[in-house]
């Protein structure tokens, strides 16, 4: 049985005087993909964000692999093999494409290297000097994936990666996180899109207000599609 | 004699190289508060004070330890950036996320510090510094006489620049700047210690004014006060350019210099205001600067 990488207890967040996350609890297994699902301003980006550090308050526990992140800067969680990605993609403007893919550093050994990594997604290559901004949504989705993919990092926090793109490039993004479970990720994401998350992840949490309130693992999920879409509203 | 609107030309010629000249340290001046404004928000105050610091730093190398020009232009700067990279990791850093009005007045405080012990130490009247042996002279141009020394500092600050934009636009220590600039979360999220980051860009950047102030150090007469009377024009000048711009602000400040020297000539007694009625009409008409970024107005 797997053990488990990410433990989180009593995890709660404030945003000045609001408090987004009211005591979560869950955990993440090695080599799990898991979905966070949730209406919008459930708390979901807000659960990824605090186990990177970037919010401006939080109490609780974080543990990765028995280690305890919560009192950690956010370089040094980086630093510690966990990687992001914004539901915004985050691609810097002020810089080109290859220095975004550059610009992460390598924390730990086993990550691709850039030029398997042209390799996977060639739009990167041809557009290298463009600056980041003048791709294509489909295209700064795969170049968010991709520079992350460079770093070693094994523990991915992905927000939300198929919003607002076509069908055609949400598959191809399906079939690349089915492909880094395989090689052993452990992947963490926020999805509104219910279909793809059921077809992916092995387990689920829903997120309502700041708090999980139900678990279901792949087959719970099957059976239970409609009534979780109601709960979603969608 | 060639005359333009009643002026000799080797008097005009004259007045636009000193224009250049003086340019050419608001270049480098606004260049490092640009730096520091772009990455750490900070309004930094104290960026003549660490002007002065650098061309006192030259002056107290050769009065009291026998080092002359060349060295202090290599070791002053050095010395100062490491200080100014102190007082950010001790004292500025604690600000962070806090009302600007704080950066202001601990900047503004170490003005009084910084002025108040040259002052102390060294009084009020200006102590002179010897041009180089090796840039003494003038040469001969035609129509005007340009004295080696000033050549000396235009082609030096213009390196300074270069040096500078090269670092930043081409470098991957220049890249994480720019992506801490742009989103300073993110950044650190990918194990960039943005922290350390900032330190070094501020001691950069007041490493740049005292490189500054050991090029003006032969010109200017080096007195505790002369960083606050050239501070307030860059900061007309990094308002100008537009605050996020460091293109900008060298460009501006460049023109500034050349504006000031014609207004000298032409109508003199408009030439300490000139720049702060062209900063009102900027304002005015497009507040975030000739060449400034959406939101850093």
């Amino acid at each position: 049985m797997a053990e488990a990488l990410i433990e989180i207890d009593d995890l709660c967040a404030w945003y000045g005087p609001s408090q987004a996350l009211h005591g979560i609890h869950l955990e993440v297994l090695r080599g799990e993909i898991v979905t966070l699902l949730g209406r919008n301003g459930a708390g979901k980006s807000t659960l990824l964000k605090s186990v990177m550090g970037i919010v401006p308050r939080r109490s609780g526990s974080i543990r990765l692999a028995g280690r305890e992140l919560i009192d950690l800067a956010p370089h040094q969680i980086g630093r510690a093999g966990v990687a992001y990605c914004p539901d915004d993609r985050g691609i810097y403007a002020t810089l080109t494409v290859r220095e975004n893919l550059l610009l992460p550093p390598v924390v730990a050994a086993g990550g691709l290297s850039e030029a398997e990594l042209m390799g996977l997604f060639p739009n990167l290559a041809t557009r290298a000097r463009s600056a980041g901004t003048q791709l294509s949504g489909g295209e700064q989705q795969m170049l968010a994936i991709a520079r992350i993919l460079r770093t070693g990092a094994r523990v991915l926090l992905l927000d939300e990666p198929t919003e607002g793109l076509a069908p055609v490039i949400v598959d191809r993004i399906g079939e690349l996180l089915a492909q880094l479970k395989q090689r052993g990720y452990t992947i963490v994401l926020v999805e509104q899109n219910l279909h793809f998350a059921a077809e992916l992840a092995d387990r689920h949490y829903l997120v309502e207000t700041g708090r999980v309130v139900d678990e279901y693992d792949r087959a719970a999920l099957a059976s239970n599609m409609e009534q979780v879409a109601a709960r979603l509203g969608v | 004699m060639i005359e333009i609107f009643g002026m000799p030309l080797s008097v005009i010629a004259g007045q636009t190289m000193l224009g250049l000249v003086n340019g050419c340290f608001y270049a480098v001046l606004s260049l490092g508060l640009a730096l520091i404004f772009g990455l750490l928000r900070i309004v930094n105050f104290a960026h003549g004070a660490f002007f002065m610091a650098g061309a006192f730093g030259a002056w107290m190398l050769l009065r009291f330890v026998g080092i002359g020009y060349w060295w202090s232009l290599l070791l002053v700067p050095l010395l100062v950036g490491l200080v100014g990279a102190l007082f950010e990791r001790t004292l500025l850093s604690r600000l962070r996320g806090l009302d600007p009005i704080y950066g202001l007045l601990l900047t503004f405080g170490l003005v009084l510090v910084l002025e108040g012990g040259f002052r102390l130490l060294f009084g009020s009247s200006g102590q002179p510094y010897p041009v180089p042996n090796a840039l003494k002279g003038t040469l001969q141009l035609g129509f005007m006489v340009l004295p080696v020394y000033r050549a000396w500092v235009i082609a030096a600050a213009l390196a300074a620049c270069a040096l500078s934009w090269w670092l930043i636009e081409r470098t991957p220590l220049g890249a994480q700047l720019r992506a801490a600039t742009e989103k300073d979360a993110l950044t650190q999220s990918f194990g960039i210690n943005v922290p350390r980051l900032l330190t070094l860009t501020y001691g950069a950047g007041i490493a740049l004014a005292a490189f500054t102030g050991v090029l003006a150090a032969p010109i200017l007469h080096v007195n505790p006060s002369m960083g606050s009377d050239l501070v307030i024009v860059v900061f007309a000048i990094v308002v100008i350019g537009g605050m996020g711009s460091m293109f900008g602000s060298i460009v501006t400040a460049l023109a500034i210099g050349v504006i000031e020297g014609w207004t000298k000539v032409f109508y003199s007694e408009a030439s300490s205001t000139i720049i702060f009625v062209l900063m009102a009409l900027v304002l005015l008409l497009r507040p975030r600067g000739l060449f400034g970024r959406e939101g850093t107005a």
